[in-house]
């Protein structure tokens, strides 16, 4: 059990980084709570693994400091941490037993095989593991394997946290489902930390209490699924986040209206917006961003709507998908009715409250 | 009622052909020897067993198998747990493992009676560096004059000549092991010998399998090299079976007996190959009830 702090954090591959492009990890001052489920989230290579690594202390950072409870570990050795790890493929001792397996870093610790026999025991009942401690570890299928792995982990008693590198992978569909349920009610019951690194943000927004989401090093933004689908703080967050991602189009700025596409609407802009666009540089990319979920459509014009043309429709069972033609940009709804036929026109329209202002992809409200 | 279409035997009749010339004519041949009596051109006898007996009571060729599983053993013994731990200690990325691989690999390259010629003129008493520095530092060494320092001539050479082979297996395996497992060992808290143990020795199985049966073939055929070092002496002291079945089949010219027992040779070779490979496919894998 701790907390997690990470202090000005920062992590480079090369010896002499000199640009931002040369971090794997730009500088970053986070807390991790104890108890809490967390979520790493962000497409591949986007430094999710290199910060979990730096958790672990598989990766040493080339600047800042790791605090576990208010004591820097920054450069203590993985063993001596009290982390648990359970990476993207199965790691297990083909040639031991199930048993032999989950008893491994307690032996390794010098335990007592007494002590051993019943710890085990305990943590192979809490996986639904017993039945298979005799059997050789090799033979067991992709999710039993996993478990195990995470099973080496819960057996350690002063374990802090567990770090889950998409430990989901290469398990078939509807055992995912199980195992990640399984996750939850060990998180319920053991109270344990849990960091879980993914790509897939249904994994991450229905595991988490929390989710970090993460691009190119940088730690966008931390917020509950709720947050993060309804208030997005970057365009990544908004583009990543929800199926499909959130509408961003290009706009501008003139007479205190915002037009897109050279159209005027009558949405009401924050403050801070008319500022940063009125007195910021001409190269500021200013986008508004609704979700498309939130996207009206109308099939005639009403007060305050766009003109747009209907460039393809898809029912999805219980929702239909239409992707609009708004001049040079497409908006995508999620509707309930069925819109029209592809090349009709229609008329959009965004709520106030439902639409969101970037300037060079950072939200300004 | 089935159709047959025997035109497909068209299709495997150029593998068929090929393995009649290169293995089963050649073959066949041999048990036609080793069954008669060639007496002279177009004069032959059929003899039966006869030749089978007589290699199988002939004392020289008791002496020449067991020195020879001695020093299959011996290789066995030495070269795959050297090899193994050369492997381990080689660098595993950069220049430095291009270099340490080269070097490794360089007695690979070296024609077998080459490798003989390079140990004939090194291991001399005289001359060579190495014979030389033994004498001189007072050990009596003379692989010409000494059936010990003969075999054990022999051996090392072989050690220096195939070990690399063992080690270049092994490194390939254990390059072949993911990252992951090392990091969970160490968060397991596991010594350098348990990630051995449990992580390293398991994963090179399968290596290591490919690395006894060929280490173990290739030795029980031994041929040039100690026949150019040592020429099969002193005495009989390295005469190896297939050394001593060419005195008898090209030497003496006893085409029966040499069928007769290279047939014999072919199923000791197959046999413990067989047994070898039964073993490593069972170690580490049964599972425990």
């Amino acid at each position: 059990m701790a907390r997690i702090e990470l202090v000005n954090l920062a992590h480079s591959y090369k010896a002499h980084p000199t640009s931002p492009s040369d971090y794997a990890l730009l500088p970053m001052t986070m807390t991790w709570d104890d108890g809490g489920a967390y979520a790493l989230l962000g497409p591949s290579g986007c430094g999710k693994t290199t910060l979990l690594n730096i958790i672990s202390g598989l990766v040493i950072p080339s600047e800042g400091q790791v605090l576990f409870d208010g004591k820097d570990v920054t450069r203590l050795p993985t063993e001596a941490r009290n982390i648990a790890q359970v990476f993207q493929f199965p790691v297990i001792y083909d040639t031991m037993t199930v048993r032999e397996n989950l008893a491994f870093p307690l032996k390794n610790r010098g335990w007592k095989t007494a002590d051993i026999t019943k710890r085990v025991d305990q943590i192979a009942e809490i996986l639904e593991l017993t039945s298979d401690l005799k059997h050789r570890a090799s033979g067991l299928t992709a999710d039993a394997k996993q478990k195990i792995s995470l099973g080496r982990g819960l057996v350690r008693p002063d374990v802090a946290a567990v770090l889950f590198d998409e430990p989901l992978t290469v398990i078939d569909p509807h055992l995912k489902w199980l195992l990640r349920r399984k996750l939850k009610e060990i998180h319920h019951e053991l109270k344990l930390s849990l960091i879980y690194v993914t790509h897939d943000q249904v994994e991450a927004l229905t595991f988490a209490d929390q989710v970090v989401v993460m691009t190119q090093g940088e730690v966008v933004q931390v917020g509950s699924a709720q947050v993060l689908f309804e208030e997005p703080e970057h365009t990544f967050v908004g583009y990543f986040i929800g199926n499909p991602g959130m509408n961003l189009l290009p706009c501008s700025v003139s007479q205190n209206k915002v037009r897109i596409n050279g159209l005027e609407t009558s949405l009401s802009v924050p403050e801070n917006f008319l500022h940063a666009v009125n007195n910021g540089s001409a190269n500021n990319v200013i986008k508004l961003g609704i979700r498309p979920e939130f996207v009206e459509c109308h099939a005639t014009s009403i007060a305050n709507s766009l003109p747009a043309q209907l460039s393809m429709v898809r029912n999805m069972g219980t929702h239909w998908l239409a992707s609009c033609q708004l001049g040079e940009h497409k908006v995508a709804a999620k509707l309930r009715h069925e819109p029209g036929k592809v090349g009709s026109p229609i008329w959009l329209s965004f709520s106030s409250e439902r639409t969101l202002f970037y300037v060079n992809d950072k939200r300004v409200r | 009622m089935k159709t047959y279409n025997n035109k497909a035997w068209w299709l495997i009749f150029p593998v068929i052909l090929s393995v009649a010339f290169s293995a089963i004519m050649p073959l066949m041949t041999v048990v036609n020897y080793s069954v008669q009596d060639i007496l002279g051109p177009d004069q032959a006898v059929f003899v039966g067993m006869e030749w089978f007996r007589a290699v199988m009571r002939d004392s020289d060729l008791h002496g020449a198998l067991f020195r020879q599983l001695i020093f299959s053993i011996a290789v066995l013994v030495i070269q795959i747990p050297l090899g193994i731990g050369v492997a381990l200690t080689m660098p595993a990325q950069g220049w430095r493992a291009s270099l340490s691989l080269v070097l490794v690999a360089l007695p690979l390259l070296i024609p077998w009676n080459v490798v003989g010629t390079i140990w004939q003129i090194f291991a001399r008493g005289d001359i060579g560096l190495l014979g030389n520095t033994i004498n001189n530092v007072g050990i009596s060494y003379n692989y010409t004059g000494d059936s010990f320092d003969a075999w054990i001539t022999v051996l090392v050479m072989d050690i220096w000549h195939w070990t690399p082979l063992v080690v270049l297996l092994c490194y390939a395996g254990l390059r072949a092991i993911p990252d992951a497992y090392y990091q969970a060992a160490r968060i397991d808290g596991a010594s350098r010998f348990a990630v051995f143990r449990f992580i390293q020795l398991p994963k090179l199985r399968n290596v290591l399998m490919i690395a006894v049966l060929l280490r173990f073939m290739d030795s029980f055929m031994i041929y040039t090299e100690p026949f150019v070092l040592t020429g099969g002496g002193p005495g009989n002291a390295t005469t190896f079976l297939s050394q001593y079945l060419t005195q008898k089949a090209v030497g003496q010219f006893d085409l029966g007996p040499a069928a007769a027992f290279s047939l014999i040779y072919f199923l000791i070779i197959l046999l413990f190959s067989f047994i070898l490979y039964n073993w490593m496919q069972r170690v580490g894998t049964g599972d425990q009830a």
